[in-house]
């Protein structure tokens, strides 16, 4: 296990490096930059020196080594300088930022787990009858809708809904709020977004659910179990459900990693200043270093995700680590 | 046996003359009914791009500014947005650009996957190794941060919108198509067509790529729904397709959120038809899935 463990975070090294050199690479492509943004975005005239001042300051007329060896410094160090854009240390931005994302992450997650397992459990345990199809089209339907869209649903049904039962119209609030300093104004903001994103992502875990659920109930000690007269409710729950888990399991696990990415539109739609607007602001503002540190962070998490994924399958399956 | 062959195959083009269309339709629907349905809001979405011109009432980027806001009437079938624009022409209109921006995406990534896919596993040795680190450095990032800085760097006009978003779709097809593709390059005949001095681009082309087919067209038709609904996040942001051209995400974005209270049909009718659309090829890809690889069903 230790060697397994050891070759893995081994191998982690060259994925995130190669992260790094390509999206360092990537970002000297773009044309323009934060300087003649900010100083000329308005079609004003500007002096040519001004800006070279600007680009002087920024260190943008370092040679490209220099800038890359600075880059690749501050990533082993964990200070990746200041934002070209604000002028803020970098640490500090994303810190504003990085308890909101996780919050709306972890709660999107725990929406998703909350409808995939009891919808992909009706699916399978009712395969092909109606319900089942049921089940299919709601979580199909789930992965087709844009997630921006059933955000404006969601924002629209509120009002229409408060209006006609209270008398007027709510909105979730705006500012954030620490979840332990004021919980309920937290939870009545943060929840929409989160139903948003989560339903899209229960999608693929009620899909897996219901396939894994349908493989276990297949099995021989479910027979058993059948023969000897236990209830079908008892069985799916004590004996099905540990064994069907795990491939869900992993998929929650994966997506997870992945919805640091989801909620770039989501935190648009519900106006919230996550990692997901900061990294849609950077992108376009030309603001290189930002950028880079927020999509060197996306990775990181996806790949420490897998990593620790992996490691639960080695840990589980012996046979995995011997290959 | 070639004249009972030949007399089965007559007996079976007569059945299926004798069904009239209509209840050879009613047949694939009745076997097939999710990839059916698939179909036909496909099939809807084509014609609805192709005949455009013909069946949009308005100009769909005419400004009319008597007419602003205006909720679904006679005249305007689904109302009009915060420009007096015809909402069913835009959309109508929008078809274009989706199936256009989905399929073109879907395809130059898939295709892109594929060869680079089969090479990789036809050559083996260094080349694959670097290849499939290449791959997982690029799977660590998700499609919509990578469309976003390919975005960032080429430009928002069509083109480079449909470039950014086929990038994402690559990685996914090649490591898919390379593990069907060393399954392959087990079998004999693989090494029969090197013993005859084949170069290595003939067999690559002629003897790898035709057996790779099934996962390949699996990935394309499932990538063309994703593709969409790509494009559409992308416009949402404003950093896909520009205006005028009519574009559903794009339609969400302007004044969708703005007006969402008093007019809520410029926000509702762009988002149903990517729902729909979206939903049509997912549909679609499963029953594809399902004829091509039986071994990927029970997923």
């Amino acid at each position: 296990m230790y060697k397994y463990t050891a070759k893995r975070i081994l191998l982690m090294i060259p994925t995130l490096v190669g992260a790094a050199i390509l999206v360092f690479g990537l970002l000297r492509l773009i044309p323009g930059d934060v300087c003649e943004l900010r100083l000329a975005g308005s079609g004003t005239y500007v002096d040519p020196d001004a800006i070279r001042d600007c680009q002087l300051k920024l260190g943008m007329l370092d040679p490209i080594w220099k800038q890359f060896y600075d880059f690749m410094i501050g990533l082993f160090t964990f200070n990746f300088g200041d934002s070209m854009w604000t002028g803020q240390p970098i640490t500090h931005e994303i810190k504003l930022r990085f308890a909101l994302s996780l919050q709306v992450a972890i709660m999107a997650t725990i929406v998703s787990v909350a409808i995939a397992i009891p919808m992909g459990t009706i699916s399978a345990v009712k395969q092909n009858t109606w319900l089942d199809y049921v089940v299919r089209a709601f979580s199909i339907a789930g992965i087709a809708m844009p997630s921006f869209w059933l955000g404006i649903l969601i924002i629209l049904g509120l009002l229409i809904y408060t209006q006609a039962w209270f008398g007027q119209p709510w909105m979730p609030p705006i500012e954030y709020v620490d979840p332990f300093t004021d919980p309920i104004g937290n939870f009545s903001q943060l929840i929409w977004p989160a139903i948003a994103t989560g339903y899209r992502y229960s999608a693929v875990a009620t899909r897996m659910m219901r396939s894994a659920l349908l493989e276990v109930l297949r099995e021989d000690f479910i027979r058993t179990a059948r023969a000897k007269g236990i209830k079908e409710k008892i069985i799916t729950q004590r004996h099905a459900w540990k064994n069907a888990l795990l491939p869900v399991v992993t998929v929650i696990g994966i997506e997870f990693a992945f919805l640091m990415g989801g909620l770039v539109v989501t935190e648009q739609v519900f106006n919230l200043n996550g990692l997901g607007k900061l990294f849609v602001e950077s992108v376009t503002n030309h603001d290189y270093t930002m950028t880079q540190a927020l999509v060197m962070l996306v990775a990181t998490i996806f790949v420490i995700t897998n990593f620790v994924v992996d490691l639960c399958y080695a840990w589980l399956d012996p046979r995995i680590r011997y290959s | 046996m070639a004249g009972t062959k030949k007399e089965y195959k007559d007996i079976l083009a007569e059945l299926g003359d004798q069904r009239s269309a209509f209840r050879k339709a009613v047949d694939l629907v009745r076997n097939h009914g999710l990839g059916a349905t698939g179909a036909i809001i496909i099939l809807s979405m084509m014609i609805m791009a192709a005949l455009a011109t013909y069946l949009a009432p308005y100009d769909p980027e005419l400004n009319n500014f008597a007419s602003m806001h205006e909720a679904p009437n006679a005249s305007y079938w689904l109302g009009t947005d915060q420009f007096g624009r015809d909402l069913l022409s835009r959309l109508i209109y929008g078809a274009r650009t989706a199936l256009f921006v989905g399929f073109v995406a879907a395809f130059s990534g898939a295709t892109i996957g594929l060869v680079l896919g089969v090479t990789s596993a036809y050559l083996g040795g260094t080349f694959d190794l670097v290849f499939q680190r290449f791959i997982d450095v690029l799977i660590a990032f998700p499609t919509i941060i990578i469309a976003l800085t390919m975005v960032a760097i080429f430009g928002t006009e069509l083109h480079h919108v449909i470039i950014a978003i086929s990038i994402p779709f690559m990685p996914d097809a090649a490591r898919i198509v390379r593990s069907n593709a060393l399954q392959i390059r087990q079998i004999a005949f693989v090494d029969a067509a090197r013993a005859l001095g084949f170069s290595n681009r003939r067999i690559i082309l002629r003897h790898m790529l035709p057996n790779v087919m099934a996962p390949y067209l699996v990935i394309l038709t499932a990538n063309i729904g994703q593709a969409i609904l790509l494009e559409a996040s992308l416009s949402y942001l404003g950093l896909g397709v520009q205006e005028p051209t009519p574009s559903w995400g794009l339609m969400l974005q302007g004044g969708a959120e703005e007006y969402a209270e008093s007019a809520p049909w410029i926000a509702f009718f762009p988002g149903l038809a990517i729902t729909l659309a979206v939903f049509g090829f997912n549909l679609f890809g499963d029953a594809i899935r399902d004829a091509l690889d039986p071994k990927l069903r029970q997923q």
